[in-house]
Order: C-alpha cells, then sequence, then structure tokens
C-alpha cells in the first residue's frame, strides 16, 4: 500500500494518530506527517494532568477517615432523628467533595487532551489507560481512578510493557477495583490465625472476624490474562488462573494499623500470602513473597501471545475494527525484537503504511467525538457540566466504563440510531455556543485538511447560519470517523 | 447549549421530514392489528456480569446449599416458591407474578460456552451460536429477519449502546432517556442529505428519529408525557445509599413502564432487548441485603414498570431475563463468588403456562458440581430460547436450527411454555 500524498497524509496524522486537529495542527503536521508524530514519542511517557497535587495513597486515607468518622458519628446520633438529620449534611458534603475530586480529574484530562499540541501522545496513553481499566463504579474507586492514570500509566506509556504491566497491576486503585485487597491466602498465617479465632469461639466480639471467612479472590488474577496479558485464547486453564490468584495474595493496600507512611500505598502482606511454590502456564515458581507474584507477571508480559493480543488491539484502536494481519505482524515484530519496548512499537505503528490508509475506517467513541469537536472550535471545557451529561447520554459515562473490558472498539457499539441523534443535537447546541462570529468554512479546512469531503465542504457553504454550518461539519460523514 | 422545548407536534414533525418514518408507522399500525402472532410480545433482559443464580432462585432445600453459601446463604427472608426453591427477597415482583402463574425460574441452564469469560460467554449467549467467534449477529437480529420474511415485525434496543443481541443485517431501533429533538431545525433533513451514501449513519439517524416520535407517543401513553426523566441503568449504588438505591428503583420502573409504552403503541416494537450491568460479585456480594440485592432489585422494578406498563397487553408477553454465566457454588474468600457455569433465568409473561422449573435440578452435591466448583448445567440456554421463539413468536424449526441458532439442531426447543 502507498504512502497518500503529503497533504492527505497530514490530515490523518493529525485525526487518526492524533485526537482531532484544532487549527493550524494540519499545516504543521503537513511538512513531515511521521517526523510530526515521532517526535511525540518520548521516554519520559505521556502529558500528566493535573490530580490537586493528590496522589492515589492521599485520597484512600482521607476516604478511610471519612468513613471511620461517619461510623462514628453515627453510632453517637443514634436513636436521635434531629441530631441525625444535623449530621447528615456534613456527610453529605463530604461526599460530594470526594465525587468533586473525580470530577475535576475527569474535567483536567478532557482539557489535556482539547488543548495538548502533541495529540498523538495523549492517544496513546488514553489506549493504555482502557487497556488496563479501572473504572468509578464504586466511591472508593472513583476517587483513585485519575491519580491510578498519572502514576502508574502515563509514565510508563513509552518504556517498557513489562514495567508499565507491574506498575498497573499493583497499584491500589486496581487492587481496589478487582477486589484483590480482599483476597487471602486460604494456608497463609491470617487465615489461620481466623480459623483459629473461629474455632475456639472466644468472646461474642470477635464473632465477626470469625464469620468473614478468609480466603481467595481470583478476579484480578483472572483478568490480567485475559484482559491485560496473553487474552483469552492465550493457552491457560481455570487451574492456572486459581494457581496465579494464590500467587497474588499478599499484594494490598497500607491501612491504619501500619506505618503512617502505608496508608493508602501498595504495600506486601506476607501474612496474608499463600505459602508454597505454584505452577502457573506450565512454569513453577518458587515460594517466597512478593518477587514471586513479580516472576509471574514478568514471564507474562514476556510471551508472545501477550505481544499478539495487545498488538492485534493496538491496531484495532489506530486502524480499523478488523486490522489488516499484515499491520498486526509487523507490530509484533517490534514488540518481539525490543523485549516489549512500547517506544518501538508505537515508531512501528508510524512507520506502517497499512496505518495510512485514505480511508478513515474508525467511527470516533462519543469521548473521541467530544475532544475533536473542542480541538476543531480551538476551545476547551470550562466546567464538567459541559462534559459529562453529555458523555453519559451517549453512552461513555466518565471512568464508568461497564467492565473491566474497558470502553469497546467496534462502531457497531457507538453508532445507534438514538445515539446518532444524540450527536447531532450536541453538536447544535456545541455549534451555537463556539461558532462565535467564525466561519464554519474556515473551521470545516482546518479540521478535516484534505479530508473534507466535496460533499460536506458545499454543505457547510450552503448553510444558513454560522452555527447550522459548523454543526453539519461536526456531524460529516468524515468528521465523525479517522 | 440551545434550550430544547420538546412538544408531541415537534416531534412529529421531525419525524414527517422523513416521509419514510411515518409510512413505516402507518404500516406498522396495520400490520398489528393483523392477526394474534402479530400481538405477541418478547423482551430479553440481558444481565451482564455474571449473575449469582445461586442468590436469584436459593434452592433452600437443597441439603448441601447453605453449607455451601455460607454468610451469603438466604433464609427464611426468602420469598418460597415450591419447597425446594425461593426467590431473592428483593424480586418481590416477580415473585407475585410467579404465584400468579406468570413467572418461571429455569434454575441451572448455560450457554455452550465454559471458559468463565465474560465477555466470550457474553458473545455466546448474544450471538447464540455454539462457540465464540462463530457469529458475528445477535440472535434476536436474526429472528428479526427470519420473521420480517412473513410479516411486518420491529425490534427496538432501550440504552445508550446497542447490545449485540440485536445487532445485524435487520433494522432495529434504538431509544434511551434524554432530550427530544427540537423539529423546527433544518439540521436533520441537511444531514440525512450528507448521509445519502453513508451506509453506517444514513440508516442510524433516519431510525434514530422515527423512534424519537414514537417516544414522545409512549411516554404519553403512560403519564410521562414531556420529557424522559428515566436514569438509565448503571452500576449499584454502594451500601448504605439507600435514598440513591430508591431514586434507582423509581427510575427502573419507569424504564419499565417507558418500554412498555413503545411496545404497546400502534406499530410499536414487538421485540426489545435491555441490557443491565452490575453483576460481577466477587467480594461482598451480601445476602438479603447487600451489592447483589440492590441490583435485583432494580432487575425487578424494571419488570414491574413493563409489566404494570403493558396492561392487557401483558398476557401476549414473553420476558426472558438471563446472564452469560452463573456463579461458583462455594462463597469464596471475600464474601462474594467468582465466575461459574450455570445459574437461573426468569421466564415471565401473561403468556407463560403455569409450571414448576423449567429443566432439571442437578442438586449441589460435591459429586454433582461441575468441575468441582459450579452448578452444573442442565438445560442449554438455547433450549429455552428457542422453545419461547418458537411457540410464541411462530418462527420454524429448520430457521431456529440453522440460522437463528447455527448448528443446534441437536439442542431441542424447550416445549409447553407458552
Amino acid at each position: 500500500m502507498a504512502m497518500p500524498d503529503r497533504e492527505l497524509a497530514g490530515a490523518i496524522a493529525a485525526t487518526r494518530f492524533g485526537l482531532g486537529a484544532r487549527p493550524g495542527e494540519i499545516g504543521e503536521a503537513t511538512r513531515d506527517p511521521r517526523g510530526w508524530l515521532k517526535a511525540q514519542v518520548r521516554a519520559e511517557g505521556a502529558d500528566l494532568f493535573p490530580t490537586g497535587g493528590e496522589t492515589a495513597a492521599r485520597r484512600i486515607a482521607d476516604l478511610r477517615e471519612f468513613q471511620q468518622s461517619r461510623q462514628m458519628a453515627k453510632r453517637e446520633i443514634a436513636g436521635d432523628p434531629q441530631t441525625a438529620a444535623e449530621a447528615r449534611d456534613p456527610v453529605k458534603l463530604a461526599q460530594k467533595m470526594l465525587r468533586q475530586d473525580t470530577a475535576g480529574d475527569f474535567l483536567a484530562r478532557t482539557q489535556l487532551a482539547a488543548t495538548t499540541p502533541a495529540g498523538f501522545r495523549e492517544r496513546w496513553a488514553l489506549f493504555w489507560s482502557n487497556h488496563f481499566t479501572v473504572a468509578a463504579n464504586k466511591l472508593q474507586t472513583a476517587t483513585v481512578v485519575g491519580p491510578f492514570e498519572t502514576e502508574a500509566i502515563r509514565p510508563h506509556v513509552f518504556g517498557r510493557f513489562q514495567d508499565l504491566l507491574i506498575a498497573a497491576e499493583t497499584h491500589p486503585a486496581m487492587l481496589l477495583y478487582l477486589d484483590q485487597v480482599q483476597s487471602v491466602g486460604p494456608d497463609s498465617p491470617l487465615a489461620q490465625r481466623a480459623a483459629g479465632i473461629g474455632r475456639r469461639g472466644v468472646g461474642a466480639r470477635l464473632q465477626p472476624v470469625a464469620q468473614r471467612t478468609l480466603g481467595l479472590n481470583e478476579n484480578l488474577a483472572r483478568e490480567i490474562m485475559e484482559l491485560h496479558t496473553v487474552g483469552v485464547r492465550g493457552g491457560y486453564t481455570q487451574a492456572d488462573v486459581t494457581e496465579f490468584a494464590r500467587a497474588m495474595t499478599g499484594l494490598s493496600i497500607g491501612g491504619f494499623r501500619g506505618p503512617e507512611a502505608e496508608i493508602g500505598a501498595p504495600v506486601f502482606r506476607l501474612a496474608a500470602h499463600e505459602p508454597g511454590e505454584r505452577s502457573v502456564m506450565g512454569v513453577r515458581y518458587r515460594a517466597g513473597g512478593r518477587e514471586q507474584v513479580g516472576a509471574i507477571l514478568t514471564d507474562l508480559a514476556a510471551k508472545p501471545q501477550t505481544a499478539r493480543f495487545v498488538c492485534g488491539k493496538i491496531a484495532r484502536h489506530f486502524v480499523a475494527d478488523e486490522p489488516p494481519p499484515a499491520l498486526v505482524a509487523r507490530l509484533e515484530k517490534a514488540w518481539m525484537g525490543s523485549g516489549g519496548d512500547l517506544a518501538k512499537v508505537a515508531e512501528a505503528l508510524i512507520a506502517a503504511p497499512e496505518a495510512w490508509n485514505p480511508n478513515p475506517a474508525k467511527f470516533k467513541t462519543p469521548y473521541e467525538f467530544l475532544v475533536s469537536s473542542y480541538r476543531a472550535a480551538a476551545a476547551s471545557p470550562q466546567g464538567i457540566q459541559q462534559v459529562a451529561p453529555i458523555l453519559t447520554a451517549l453512552g461513555q459515562k466518565p471512568f464508568a466504563p461497564g467492565s473491566p473490558k474497558g470502553w469497546p472498539e467496534d462502531a457497531g457499539a457507538w453508532a445507534a440510531p438514538d445515539a446518532v441523534v444524540k450527536r447531532m443535537q450536541f453538536a447544535q447546541g456545541f455549534a451555537a455556543l463556539f461558532v462565535q462570529g467564525r466561519d464554519p468554512k474556515r473551521l470545516a479546512a482546518e479540521a478535516l485538511g484534505a479530508r473534507l469531503s466535496p460533499a460536506t465542504a458545499a454543505a457547510v457553504a450552503r448553510a444558513e447560519s454560522r452555527p447550522e454550518g459548523f454543526a453539519l461539519l461536526l456531524m460529516s460523514p468524515e468528521f465523525q470517523r479517522r | 447549549m440551545t434550550q430544547i422545548t420538546p412538544s408531541r407536534r415537534n416531534v412529529l414533525g421531525a419525524a414527517a421530514a422523513f416521509g419514510v418514518s411515518l409510512q413505516f408507522l402507518a404500516a406498522q399500525a396495520f400490520a398489528a392489528s393483523e392477526g394474534a402472532l402479530e400481538k405477541k410480545k418478547f423482551v430479553f433482559v440481558i444481565c451482564r456480569g455474571g449473575m449469582d443464580g445461586l442468590t436469584v432462585a436459593p434452592p433452600l432445600g437443597d441439603p448441601d446449599y447453605a453449607g455451601l453459601r455460607g454468610p451469603i446463604a438466604l433464609g427464611d427472608e426468602a420469598l418460597k416458591l415450591d419447597g425446594t426453591f425461593a426467590l431473592h427477597p428483593s424480586l418481590a415482583a416477580a415473585w407475585r407474578l410467579a404465584r400468579a402463574g406468570e413467572a418461571r425460574i429455569a434454575p441451572a441452564v448455560a450457554t455452550p460456552d465454559r471458559a468463565r469469560s465474560h465477555f466470550e460467554a457474553q458473545d455466546v449467549l448474544e450471538t447464540g451460536a455454539a462457540a465464540v467467534y462463530a457469529e458475528s449477529s445477535g440472535w434476536l437480529n436474526r429472528t428479526v429477519e427470519t420473521l420480517a420474511r412473513a410479516r411486518k415485525v420491529s425490534a427496538l434496543s432501550v440504552g445508550p449502546t446497542a447490545p449485540l443481541v440485536l445487532r445485524g443485517k435487520a433494522p432495529y431501533a434504538s431509544w434511551s432517556p434524554g432530550h427530544l429533538v427540537d423539529g423546527s431545525a433544518r439540521l436533520p433533513a441537511l444531514l440525512q442529505d450528507l448521509y445519502k451514501d453513508d451506509p453506517l449513519l444514513g440508516p442510524a439517524l433516519a431510525r434514530g428519529l422515527a423512534t424519537e416520535a414514537m417516544a414522545a407517543q409512549a411516554m404519553a401513553s403512560v403519564g410521562h408525557a414531556g420529557e424522559a426523566a428515566a436514569m438509565m441503568p448503571s452500576a449499584a449504588p454502594g451500601a448504605g445509599a439507600r435514598s440513591l438505591q430508591q431514586q434507582g428503583q423509581a427510575a427502573a420502573r419507569q424504564l419499565g413502564e417507558t418500554l412498555a409504552g413503545f411496545m404497546k403503541a400502534p406499530g410499536g416494537p414487538q421485540i426489545a432487548a435491555i441490557s443491565l450491568d452490575g453483576f460481577d460479585t466477587h467480594a461482598n456480594e451480601g445476602a438479603a441485603q447487600g451489592q447483589l440485592g440492590a441490583r435485583l432489585a432494580y432487575l425487578d422494578a424494571v419488570l414491574d414498570g413493563l409489566h404494570q406498563g403493558l396492561g392487557p397487553d401483558w398476557k401476549d408477553t414473553v420476558v426472558i431475563a438471563a446472564t452469560e454465566f452463573g456463579r461458583t457454588a462455594r462463597v469464596n474468600g471475600t464474601g462474594g463468588t467468582d465466575h461459574g457455569t450455570a445459574s437461573t433465568a426468569l421466564l415471565l409473561g401473561g403468556a407463560l403456562k403455569t409450571g414448576g422449573i423449567v429443566g432439571d435440578w442437578p442438586t449441589l452435591k460435591p459429586s454433582t458440581l461441575f468441575e468441582n466448583r459450579d452448578l452444573a448445567p442442565t438445560l442449554d440456554m438455547r433450549g429455552l430460547f428457542k422453545g419461547v421463539l418458537a411457540e410464541h413468536l411462530g418462527v420454524d424449526r429448520a430457521a431456529l436450527d440453522q440460522t437463528i441458532f447455527p448448528d443446534s439442531a441437536a439442542t431441542r426447543p424447550v416445549t409447553g411454555l407458552v
């Protein structure tokens, strides 16, 4: 497949590899489309959006403190409805503040996407954050999704996959989201102690502890294999999942009983770790502590099945729902040849002729549509209310994919009749707000460059008002795709 | 953002901008009066995440149940169905229907998939294939395709993204609560023109606008005139958020009522799919109260809204609520359950025949557990679907065996359900 001419390649670089063109961007990219993209790859990783200076550990500690004081307050005011009503307001306020953390993180991330001159770098980071999904499906994870991305994902997206994998799977947000925090080895000292208390039946006060059986939870172990590394066809069995789950016991988060510095931070609790050697996918791992799970993750990262599965996802995200096998093969080769160096994989993607097919095969997700609309308008959202309701209505609630698989990639998931109508309604309102005396013909040329079709250019030129012209651009077949 | 003032006139005006839309509505209205089969309605509710059948319909009378389930076992608070089974206390509306002979359980069903992966199992559940990746369209879509050769039939997906079960060659409408279309704007017509060669966006927009017009009628018919305030299904609210949960249930009931309004409107869809998530209960699943209880209360409210909203049309309706797989028979180390195999499907509707459980009960004896961990399946989910499609919607056996559920001749339709 031959490269498209430079004008078209510049437009593809900014809209398919990037997040949509801001005015002037296609002009810059056109000088050297591949060079423009390559310059965005950098060892220190993706850009960090601000999270109010708070780490995940700080957020977890704050939430636990809040929950404890709330428990205490509840006990004190039990049976006194008047006091209870008064006490509820500060509780509501605190909950609201915690939710605002999440909203603030999401807005900051959207602002970064809307304004960054390095759209490819940002898309690359968003791909990995979706690959290692942590969803804001409960208050506890909601407060840490943002810091998870800035601490575990973004610094590693152009490093080795192995480092990214270990950072993501051992981060407190992931441990909370996929229930690892509560998983305890059935034969670990901790479980043995709990069972001992239960058998002796010591005192009624200890009863709840004894009743809470301590044991395995295989959720994270399974999803690492199925979704993050070798993939569901990667050749593992139920026994491998269970063995891996045993090896992972001990990965946890510092609580209030440990040293102050550990609150909310990742810790390894040897007392909760299932003792003994493990066998995962035919490899034996010596008995031990944290190094056991580290060795298994390292081996999973290096497997060719992992390279195939993840490279397939990269090609699907960047190029087509059914990507050309030759493209996947190129990415796999770059991955295996470099020991999973993600900068090399990104460069292989940029170099691959299949990635520059002139026909845009990808239908934008709601987030991509929203972000590219702001970029086309050279604007940035100023409040969460400008982004959250529309994304929720279009099926992509902020930070809240419905499952650990993350947001779907395929057009079928996003182009339902109802969703297209809602995009149109959004475009109408957005265009009215942002067109602001500018010429929609010019905005169309800046947003799509050589990708602008004669039909869309004519429709925009014939529009009866500026907002109508801008809305037609945003809803045009080529703006809806990349 | 522009202020959109919805009115029936505006909405119908928007639909009228496309001659096809009103013709579509009129044709449907005509077809619906033709015969008994055309009145039959079928709703498929997908409960995503692996719904724990042993908590949905706890087998209280099974001697191994309480021991396996420990802290999450249900007791007297469950709503008794017979000597063995009960329903979770959150499923009060479903239980009332069961008492009236209008709801049954299939306590040990599974798809043909055994990989215990959500995503593979959901694919198999929705494509109706014997194995993963064998089909790219959904079995309800192929049902519409088959029926459309003989009579007018239409389908609706409720929710912001269309579930795979309805995706495919046959057209379907989709709807989720939100603003209605401003009928005075030129944009829809201009876009329709711009999309005339676009195989994805053109049909989607036309169908979306037609559905908006129907939405206005649907809501008017169940007393929710004006804008839809219903919230979409979302993950279960955390423990203690009781008022949030109640709001969620009110919204769920309204969602069910609105869907009913669509289905009973003249020319409304006979087939609908709705997808609920949040059933993946690895930790702190809870028993009578708790995470799963809250989610089941949401499901129950949707079903109740549908039942109430359909009114006299309920007698022509069958609803199946099913999940991709069940969960481990034993409680795990964190008060939850991990991915398993067989689960419970709920069948509801005034068209159902009275009867006991659908399929056999394998028991929870250690020797009968599948791979010594899961409830063993005794019934292929496809047999259940085939039985309802055959007897309720009149789909012929050859289509069921070959195209709707490919290579499934060996899996017989369950008979005597309707």
